[in-house]
């Protein structure tokens, strides 16, 4: 293997960097979801390098969890969202504050 | 008028910051990673590497700052398909094909879905917009450099990696040792997910 | 031959299918000769005069069911390593796995009793 894993932990970096930004810039709850899940996708990108590192298969095991555990979130969140959806009318995270404060 | 002018300067200062931490990077960090052979051309699998790195960035950058939220799907799928692919590059077959069916197969559909039902394409609302950019470039500011020095500067302890092997054996048998209480707890996780979006869902069904 | 060599019929079909949708698509927008009409332009639902909106919203229905593939999708992927090694791991194995089955299975029959899975 030619590439070092630093290049793949730096990917890592942009990746979640990238989804950091969309989560706090972002207003709309579907593309923050999407940024969610490409910041758990890095996390995972980091795991699977240390493992190849390593040469142990506890970072695949981990990966695994995190994906089922990222699916999850999606299927409940999602649903929510819809709910929101339906009786509220609007997407916008700032207006839906109804258990602020 | 004040007030813009403040936050334009504010923008201005965190472009400046994360401007010149990229030219340091590019200029001062990397040249000393780059491959010092660089007469030799590059192998394929090293060109692989690369286009499916820049797809998954490309992807990525997509999802967080396209407007239309469909493009933030189109890019969400490019940046799961390259790290499904690099995936493969790291040795993890069996993940790329996890990833392949769960995120892309499942995921995916599951958020295209929502955005169909929720049914706003597109976001009008662009003023809001300004607000979250400067925080987004603020928090970006903040923790790019960070990330990316660690990522790049730190001598990870570097041994040479075995031959690539196919894992899924492997993977079975951490399951159900050393990751036995993990794996169970898992399909608790599931089961709660099953019934809390069915709960969620069902007041729905019956408005339809 | 090293493993990486390996999946390389798999990357010439990934790229044959990229040129060959590009290449159609492309050539069908360059070379394709172009006299819009009204008919034409409108959108085609199988032949009949089109109803409504193409982005109206689909019923919630359709998401109930995508979400319980994604469940059980997951479950077939974390069934799978076990399926490889079963004749190694033996009983034990699949005594644990049969424990997993079985939250999931419950989850099942609780969606089904809450009747989630009828159509109308």
């Amino acid at each position: 293997m030619t590439i070092s894993a630093n290049w793949y932990l730096l990917l890592a970096a942009v990746l979640f960097c990238f989804g950091l930004v969309g989560v706090v810039s972002r207003r709309n709850i579907l593309v923050v979801f999407m940024c969610v899940e490409l910041m758990l996708n890095a996390a995972n990108l980091t795991f699977l390098t240390f493992a190849r590192q390593q040469g142990t298969m506890n970072g695949h095991a981990i990966a695994f969890f995190v994906i089922a555990v990222a699916a999850a979130e999606a299927a409940v969140g999602l649903a929510i969202v819809i709910a929101v959806f339906r009786t509220r009318g609007t997407l916008w995270m700032d207006e839906v504050s109804t258990l602020k404060n | 008028m004040n007030r813009t002018f403040s936050k334009l300067a504010l923008w201005a200062f965190l472009a400046l910051l994360v401007a010149l931490f990229l030219g340091y990077f590019i200029t001062r960090v990397l040249p000393d990673y780059l491959p010092a052979g660089r007469a030799v051309p590059p192998r394929l699998g090293d060109l692989v590497f690369y286009a499916c790195a820049a797809a998954t960035v490309a992807g990525a950058a997509g999802v967080a700052f396209s407007r239309n939220i469909v493009w933030s799907c189109i890019g969400l799928l490019i940046a799961l398909l390259g790290t499904a692919a690099l995936y493969v590059f790291l040795s993890a077959d069996f993940l790329a094909v996890a990833q392949l069916l769960v995120y892309i197969g499942g995921v995916l559909v599951l958020i295209l879905f929502a955005v169909m039902l929720t049914n706003r394409i597109g976001e009008v609302n662009v003023s809001n917009q300004s607000l979250g950019l400067g925080g987004g470039l603020a928090v970006f500011a903040a923790v790019a450099p960070l990330l990316m020095l660690v990522a790049v500067l730190v001598p990870w302890p570097v041994r040479p990696p075995g031959p690539m092997a196919p894992t899924t054996a492997r993977i079975g048998d951490e399951f159900l040792s050393t990751w036995l209480l993990p794996f169970e707890v898992a399909s608790v996780v599931l089961l709660a997910t099953l019934v809390g979006a069915v709960v969620m869902a069902r007041k729905e069904l019956k408005a339809d | 031959m090293t493993p990486l060599e390996s999946y390389f019929p798999l990357a010439v079909v990934f790229a044959l299918a990229l040129v060959l949708g590009l290449a159609l698509v492309g050539l069908a927008a360059l070379l394709g000769p172009r006299r819009p009409s009204r008919v034409k332009e409108a959108p085609f639902e199988c032949g009949s005069d089109p109803v409504g909106d193409a982005r109206g919203r689909f019923g919630v229905k359709f998401y109930v069911i995508a979400l319980l593939f994604v469940v059980f999708d997951i479950e077939a992927v974390f069934i799978y390593p076990w399926a490889v090694q079963v004749r190694e791991l033996g009983w034990n194995g699949f005594a644990t796995m049969a424990v997993f089955a079985a939250t999931l299975v419950a989850g099942l029959a609780y969606v089904w009793k809450k009747g989630a899975l009828d159509w109308e």
